[in-house]
C-alpha cells in the first residue's frame, strides 16, 4: 500500500480570472478509500481547483492525472466519464424536473429512455447507501437537504467513483449533517474516493482521513488527520499564527440605539430563516453576530435595513437627535432614510448589492446620495470629492475615480463600499462578512474603520465567520442558530469553544420537521 | 349555420391554423432550448419562397408528373432554405453569444428582404408581370396522400398530406420532449444550461439542434403556405404577420406542441370567423382579427399570475450561455 | 472502469475566456472593422444578385442619400423618423425592459393624432387641435406602453411577447378605424387629411422644408433624452435598476415605480413619433403601415449604439442609407434588397460583439515546453 496509485492528482495546476490569481501551482492528490477534506479560508481557491477536476473550468497550466494517466477534463462529461462526480454549492438541479428525472438527466445510454426502470436502479442506490427521497417529486418543492441528496445520488448514479462536494454541510442541520457524514462514510467503505471542501475545522476532524490545505490558492500541504489537531491546521490554513492584534477600545458613552423584538422572517417557502429573534445594539459598541453559513444572518440584517418582509415583531430604532422611537417594521430604505434613521448597510454580495460593477467609483458613491440637491439632475461634484477622498484615505488601488469597480480587486471594492457607507455619519452601521476574500492589510483596515465609528458612537452590527475575529473586535456577541439566538455572550471573556457550542446549539422543533 | 357552412368554417380554420402550427412547433422546439428566435418570420417566409424555387426547378427542368420528385424537390428546398436561415441566428446567438432580441430582429428583416428578392428575381425569371405559378407541384401536394374526414355523417373534408405531417410532428415533438431522454436533455439545457451541462449534456449541440431544426420545421409552415393554402404561387409580403401568430401560439401553447394542435386550429378559426357571419360590417371584420393576439396577451397575463412552474417560459430563455460565466 | 483509450484528451483547440475591459478604441475599431468587413461583403452579394460594379452601386447608393438637396432632405426625414423611435425604446431597453412593442406604441399616437386631425380638424379653433394633437398622441402612446409595463411590475410578465403582442392589436384597432376614415368610402384608405387651417400642410415649412420641424423635434428629443439618461436622477435610477435590480432595492429605489415611469416616457416619445408621421410627413394619411417597422429597427439602432441616443444618430444614418441607397440601383428590387443589405450589415456588426467580450485561447503547444522543463 506504500505506492497507492491516486485517484487523481494535480500537478502545477494554475488558474486565472483575469488578473485574479485563483490558483497558482497546486499539487494534491487524492485516493480510493479515503475521504479528503480539501480545507481553506473563504476565497483560497478551493472550489476553483475542484472546478477544475470536474470541468467547469479548464486549467491554464499544469497537468491532472486519473488513475495514474494524464488526462484534459475539458468539460463535466469529460469528468463523469472518468467518474468524477462533483456536488457544487449552488446546487445543479433543474427546477421543474423531478428528482428521478434530474438524476437520469445527461446520461448516455443506449436504447430507449424508460424512466420506471431507472427507478428501480436508483432505488437500489438509494438502498446502498441509505438515502430516503421521493423520486417524483419536483426539486422547487424540496428542502435544501433534499436536493443535496438528489445531487449526491444523481453522482452516485453515472458511476462516480471519485466525489466531490463542496461546502456540503454549510446549509444542513446538525442532523442533516449527520446523516451526510453516515453516507460518506458508506461511500468511502465502498471503495469511492470523496473530496469534502470545507473551512470547518471540526467537520475536518470527525470525518476526513486526511486534509490537503489550500492557503490563497497555493497548496500549503496534505496531513493524515489523526496525526494533527485544529491548531496546526488552523495554522497550516493562516499561515503563521497570526496573533489577531485588533484594536478593541471600551465602549464609549454606550446608549440602546436599536431594539430588534421578536423578529420572524420567512423565506419564499415559508420556512422560518429567522425566528424569534431579540437583541438590543447600542452606540459605541460593535456588536457581533456568529453563526454557521445561512443560519438567518442576512435576511435579519436585510429585514432591519427595509429589504426584507417581516413576519412577526419589531424593530425599532431611538433617533439620538430628538430621543424619538422609531419602528423600522416593513418600512422601505427610502421610508427609514426619511423618519431620519442614519441607518449604513455593507452587504455581503458587495458587486451584486452593495455596489454596481459595471460603474465607476463616482458613480457608485451616487448610490446613496444621488436624491441630494434640488432639481431633476444629478450632482456629480460632491460624490467625486467623495471618491477621491476614500481612494486617497483608504489607499484604494485604481487607476482613477472613473474605472468601474468590476475591475478593481476584492479588497479595493470592499473599501470602496466601506468607505461609501461610513461617509454618510451613520448611526448603526451593519457589516456583513466586511473582510471575506481580503488580505490582511485591507482587513485591519476595515477593523480599524469600524473601531473609528465604534468610537465616534456608531452602533455597529458585525457579522463574521471568522470566530477569532469576532472574539477580538466585538464588545458583545449574538449568536445565531437556526434562525435563532441561542445565546449572548461578552467577546472580552467567552472562549471560541463556548461560540462553537453555540453556534451548533440547535432547538427541540426543528427534528419534529425532518 | 348549416352543417356544410360549419365543416367549410373548421377546414379554413384548420388550413389557416397549419402554417402557424408549424412554426409554433418549430419556435418551441427553439425556446425549449432557451433560445427566442424572433425571426421565426422571416425563416418561414424563405421557407416558402425556397420551397417555389425547389419546385419550380424541378417543374421547368425535370418532369412535372413525377408527384414524387415535385414534392420532394420543393420539400427538401424549403427545409434547406429554412434551417440555413436558423443556422445563422444558431450562430449569431449560440456560439458568438449576441443578443437574441436583437439578432431575430435582423433575421426578420433580412429574411423578408432575402425572400421578397428571390421572389422578384424569380418573376423576372418567367419574364416580367407573369405570376409564378406551380400547378403540378401544389396539386402534388394536395393529391399525393390525403384523408377524408367524416363531419356530421355526411360531410367530407379533405386535408393534404402536409397538413398530417404537421399533426405527426406537434404529436412527435410532444412525445420526444415530454417521453424520451434526448427531450429531458433538451429541456434542461433550456431550463439551466449550467445544469445541463454539469450533467455532461452537451449543451452547444443541443442548442445548435433546436434551433436549426425547429427552423427548418418553421419552415415547413411556409412551403404549406405556397403549395397548399394558395396553391403554388407566390406573391411578395402574402404571408403576412402569420410568422408573429406562430410566436403568439407558443405562448397560448403555454410551450407544449401537443396543445398548439387545438391552439392553431383556433387560431385560424378566430381569424377567419368575421367571414363566417353573417351581414358583418367591413369594420368588425378587422376587430375579429385581433382576437388572436388578444387571447395570447389574456394566457400570458394567466401563466404570469398563477406562476405555475410548469407553465412559465423555459427559464433561461433569451440568456446567453457561458460556462466560465462566474 | 477508464480503459478506454479516448481518455487520453487533449487540451481543447479552441477555449473562450472573457476578455475583462477592452479599451473604448479598440472596441470601437472592432466594430469598424465589422462593419468594412461587411461592406466588402456586400459588395460580393452586390456582384453576384445584380452583376453590377459595386463600386459604382456603392457611388448611386451615396448619391441616394446626398444626390440632390431633395434626396438629401428626404433622407433627413428618414433618419429622423427612425432616429425617434430609437430614442423612445432606449430608456427601456436601458433598464433591460425589452419593450419590442414601439411599433404599436407609435401606431397608437399616429392613431389619436390622426382621430385629432380628423374629428377636430376645423371645428376646433387651431391653438386648441394643434396641441390637443400633441396630448393625444403622447397619451395615446403612454397608454399602450404602460400596459405591458403594470403586468411586468405586477405579476413579471414577459414583457418581451407582451409588448409584440400588443403591436397587432395596434395594427387591428388601425384596420377597425380606416374602415370609418377611409376616403372615398370603400377605398380602404385614409388618404391625405388636409389641414383646414390653411391650404399647406399641418406643419409649416421652414426654410422651405416641409419636414423642417420635424427634424428638430426629433434633433431636441435626442439630445433630451441623452442628457436624461446621462445626467437626470432619473436617468441614474434607470441604469441601476438595468444594471442591477438587488442593488436598486438596497438603496431603496422602486423599481416598479422606475419600470412605470420609464415605459410611460418611451410610450410619450413612440405618441410623438406617431404624431410626426401622420402629420409632420408630406403623405399626412394613416395607415397600417404607418409606423413601417420602424418599432423593430429601432431596437437595432437603440442596441448598436449601446443605447447612447448621439450615437444613435450614426447608427440610424447606416440603416437609413442602405434602405434609401437601394432604392437608387433598381426602383423594382429597392426594399427587398435593402432588407438584404441591411441583414448582411447588422449580422456583421452584431457577431463583431463577440471579438469585443471574448477572448479566444488557441491550443498552446505547451506541452513540449513542459516536457523540457519537468526534466
Amino acid at each position: 500500500m506504500e505506492e497507492r496509485v491516486p485517484a487523481v492528482e494535480l500537478k502545477g495546476v494554475c488558474k486565472r480570472f483575469g488578473r485574479i490569481v485563483a490558483n497558482n501551482n497546486v499539487n494534491m492528490s487524492m485516493y480510493r478509500g479515503e475521504i479528503l477534506a480539501v480545507l481553506g479560508e473563504n476565497g483560497s481557491g478551493k472550489t476553483t481547483l475542484m472546478n477544475m477536476i470536474s470541468g467547469i473550468y479548464f486549467p491554464d497550466e499544469g497537468e491532472v492525472f486519473v488513475d495514474g494517466r494524464e488526462v484534459s477534463i475539458r468539460s463535466p462529461k469529460d469528468a463523469y466519464e472518468l467518474g468524477i462526480g462533483m456536488i457544487h454549492q449552488h446546487y445543479k438541479l433543474v427546477e421543474i424536473f423531478s428528482a428521478a428525472e434530474n438524476i437520469v438527466l445527461g446520461v448516455d445510454a443506449d436504447g430507449r429512455f424508460d424512466l420506471k426502470s431507472e427507478t428501480v436502479r436508483i432505488r437500489s442506490i438509494c438502498e446502498k447507501f441509505g438515502f430516503s427521497i421521493d423520486l417524483s417529486k419536483k426539486i422547487y418543492e424540496m428542502s435544501v437537504s433534499e436536493k443535496q441528496t438528489v445531487e449526491i445520488v444523481k453522482a452516485l448514479y453515472k458511476g462516480a467513483e471519485i466525489l466531490i462536494l463542496d461546502e456540503p454541510t454549510a446549509v444542513l442541520t446538525p442532523q442533516e449533517t449527520k446523516k451526510l457524514f453516515s453516507v460518506l462514510r458508506a461511500m468511502k467503505a465502498d471503495g469511492k474516493c470523496v473530496v469534502i471542501i470545507t473551512h470547518k475545522l471540526n467537520e475536518v476532524m470527525e470525518i476526513s482521513d486526511r486534509v490537503a490545505v489550500l492557503r490563497k490558492g497555493e497548496s500549503v500541504g496534505s496531513v493524515e488527520t489523526a496525526e494533527t489537531d485544529m491548531n496546526a491546521l488552523t495554522q497550516m490554513m493562516v499561515g503563521k499564527q497570526v496573533i489577531l492584534n485588533i484594536e478593541r477600545p471600551a465602549p464609549n458613552n454606550s446608549v440602546d440605539r436599536l431594539f430588534v423584538k421578536d423578529l420572524t422572517c420567512l423565506n419564499p417557502e415559508g420556512f422560518k430563516v429567522v425566528d424569534n429573534v431579540s437583541f438590543t445594539a447600542k452606540s459605541g459598541e460593535i456588536l457581533g453576530i456568529a453563526g454557521i453559513a445561512g443560519s438567518g444572518q442576512r435576511e435579519l440584517l436585510e429585514s432591519i435595513a427595509g429589504l426584507q418582509k417581516i413576519h412577526a415583531g419589531e424593530i425599532l430604532y431611538t433617533n439620538p437627535s430628538n430621543g424619538q422611537t422609531e419602528n423600522l417594521r416593513n418600512k422601505t430604505p427610502m421610508q427609514i432614510r426619511n423618519l431620519g434613521v442614519r441607518l449604513s448597510f455593507v452587504p455581503e454580495d458587495r458587486l451584486g448589492m452593495g455596489l454596481v460593477g459595471n460603474m465607476d467609483i463616482i458613480d457608485n458613491m451616487m448610490l446613496r446620495s444621488y436624491r441630494k440637491g434640488k432639481g431633476v439632475f444629478l450632482q456629480r461634484k460632491p460624490p467625486k470629492t467623495l471618491a477621491e477622498r476614500i481612494i486617497e484615505e483608504l489607499e484604494v488601488v485604481t487607476p482613477d475615480a472613473k474605472t468601474p469597480v468590476r475591475r478593481l480587486s476584492g479588497g479595493n471594492v470592499q473599501k470602496v463600499l466601506v468607505g461609501r457607507e461610513i461617509a454618510s455619519a451613520p448611526k448603526v452601521l451593519m457589516v456583513a462578512y466586511p473582510v471575506r476574500g481580503l488580505d490582511i492589510n485591507s482587513s485591519y483596515m476595515i477593523y480599524g474603520l469600524l473601531n473609528e465609528q465604534k468610537r465616534n458612537g456608531t452602533c455597529v452590527i458585525f457579522v463574521g465567520e471568522d470566530l477569532d475575529v469576532l472574539l477580538a473586535l466585538c464588545d458583545r456577541i449574538v449568536v445565531l442558530a437556526d434562525g435563532k439566538v441561542s445565546g449572548l455572550v461578552d467577546a472580552r471573556s467567552a472562549t471560541k469553544d463556548e461560540i462553537g457550542l453555540l453556534m451548533t446549539k440547535h432547538g427541540g422543533s426543528e427534528e419534529d420537521e425532518q | 349555420m348549416n352543417l356544410t357552412r360549419i365543416s367549410e368554417f373548421f377546414v379554413q380554420a384548420v388550413m389557416f391554423g397549419v402554417p402557424l402550427l408549424y412554426g409554433a412547433v418549430g419556435e418551441i422546439l427553439t425556446e425549449k432550448v432557451g433560445h427566442l428566435n424572433l425571426g421565426i418570420p422571416g425563416i418561414m417566409y424563405v421557407g416558402g419562397i425556397s420551397g417555389i424555387i425547389g419546385g419550380y426547378f424541378w417543374e421547368t427542368y425535370g418532369n412535372p408528373n413525377n408527384t414524387v420528385m415535385c414534392i420532394l424537390c420543393s420539400l427538401l428546398s424549403a427545409l434547406a432554405g429554412s434551417a440555413l436561415m436558423a443556422f445563422v441566428y444558431a450562430f449569431l446567438t449560440i456560439t458568438l453569444r449576441a443578443n437574441q432580441n436583437v439578432t431575430g430582429l435582423v433575421l426578420t428583416t433580412f429574411g423578408l428582404g432575402l425572400g421578397s428578392y428571390l421572389g422578384s428575381a424569380l418573376a423576372g425569371l418567367l419574364g416580367t408581370d407573369t405570376t409564378i405559378s406551380l400547378n403540378a407541384t401544389s396539386a402534388a401536394y394536395k393529391k399525393l396522400f390525403w384523408v377524408d374526414i367524416k363531419l356530421f355523417g355526411s360531410v367530407f373534408v379533405s386535408f393534404g398530406f402536409l397538413t398530417l405531417l404537421a399533426i405527426v410532428i406537434a404529436i412527435t415533438a410532444s412525445f420526444v420532449l415530454q417521453k424520451t431522454r434526448v427531450g429531458l436533455n433538451l429541456r434542461a439545457v433550456g431550463e439551466s444550461p449550467a445544469t445541463a451541462d454539469a450533467a455532461g449534456i452537451n449543451v452547444i449541440r443541443y442548442k445548435y439542434a433546436g434551433t436549426v431544426i425547429g427552423g427548418a420545421i418553421a419552415g415547413l409552415g411556409g412551403l404549406y403556405y405556397v403549395m397548399d393554402f394558395i396553391g403554388g404561387s407566390w406573391s411578395n409580403g402574402g404571408f403576412d404577420d402569420r410568422g408573429w401568430l406562430a410566436v403568439a401560439l407558443v405562448i397560448f401553447a403555454i410551450w407544449r406542441p401537443k396543445l398548439a394542435i387545438p391552439g392553431s386550429i383556433l387560431f385560424g378559426g378566430l381569424y377567419i370567423l368575421y367571414s363566417f357571419i353573417p351581414n358583418l360590417p367591413r369594420s368588425s371584420q378587422e376587430i375579429f382579427k385581433v382576437f388572436p393576439y388578444l387571447v395570447t396577451i389574456i394566457v400570458l397575463i394567466l401563466t404570469s399570475v398563477r406562476k405555475k412552474k410548469e407553465n412559465l417560459p423555459p427559464a433561461s430563455l433569451g440568456l446567453p450561455y457561458f460556462r466560465e460565466d462566474r | 472502469m477508464s480503459n478506454n483509450t479516448k481518455l487520453h484528451h487533449n487540451e481543447p483547440l479552441i477555449r473562450l475566456s472573457k476578455k475583462t475591459a477592452l479599451p473604448v478604441w479598440k472596441a470601437w475599431a472592432i466594430r469598424l472593422g465589422a462593419f468594412l468587413f461587411a461592406v466588402l461583403f456586400c459588395a460580393v452579394i452586390i456582384l453576384i444578385l445584380t452583376g453590377s460594379n459595386p463600386i459604382e452601386v456603392y457611388r448611386m447608393m451615396f448619391s441616394g442619400s446626398f444626390g440632390t438637396s431633395r434626396k438629401f432632405w428626404n433622407m433627413l426625414q428618414s433618419l429622423a423618423m427612425l432616429l425617434i423611435v430609437s430614442v423612445a425604446v432606449t430608456p427601456a431597453f436601458k433598464m433591460r425592459f425589452w419593450n419590442i412593442g414601439a411599433e404599436g406604441q407609435v401606431l397608437a399616437g399616429a392613431l389619436g393624432t390622426a382621430a385629432v386631425m380628423i374629428y377636430c380638424g376645423g371645428k376646433l379653433p387651431a391653438a386648441v387641435v394643434y396641441p390637443l394633437m400633441v396630448v393625444t398622441a403622447v397619451v395615446c402612446g403612454m397608454i399602450w406602453a404602460v400596459i405591458p409595463a403594470i403586468f411586468k411590475a405586477l405579476y413579471n410578465t414577459n414583457e418581451t411577447l407582451f409588448t409584440l403582442m400588443m403591436n397587432y392589436v395596434a395594427t387591428q384597432l388601425v384596420a377597425y378605424l380606416i374602415v370609418f376614415w377611409e376616403k372615398p368610402k370603400g377605398s380602404n384608405v385614409v388618404g391625405t387629411i388636409n389641414n383646414p387651417y390653411g391650404d399647406g400642410d399641418w406643419f409649416p415649412a421652414v426654410f422651405g422644408q416641409k419636414s423642417f420641424i420635424s427634424i428638430a423635434v426629433v434633433l431636441a428629443i435626442t439630445i433630451a433624452m441623452f442628457v436624461y439618461l446621462k445626467y437626470s436622477k432619473h436617468g441614474y435610477e434607470i441604469s441601476v435598476v438595468g444594471e442591477s435590480e438587488n442593488t436598486a432595492r438596497y438603496i431603496g429605489i422602486n423599481v416598479k415605480k422606475v419600470i412605470l415611469r420609464t415605459m410611460l416616457l418611451s410610450g410619450a416619445i413612440c405618441g410623438i413619433a406617431g404624431l410626426l408621421l401622420v402629420a409632420g410627413t408630406s403623405s399626412q394619411t394613416i395607415s397600417t403601415a404607418t409606423a413601417g417597422g420602424r418599432g423593430f429597427t429601432a431596437i437595432m439602432v437603440s442596441w448598436l449604439a449601446k443605447f447612447n441616443p448621439i450615437e444613435m444618430i450614426l447608427t440610424s444614418f447606416i440603416l437609413v442609407f442602405f434602405e434609401r441607397g437601394a432604392g437608387e440601383i433598381s426602383s423594382e428590387l429597392s426594399q427587398s434588397f435593402a432588407s438584404i443589405l441591411t441583414g448582411i450589415v447588422l449580422f456583421c456588426i452584431i457577431g463583431s460583439e463577440f471579438f469585443i467580450n471574448y477572448k479566444i485561447n488557441f491550443r498552446k503547444r505547451h506541452k513540449e515546453d513542459k516536457g523540457g522543463e519537468a526534466a
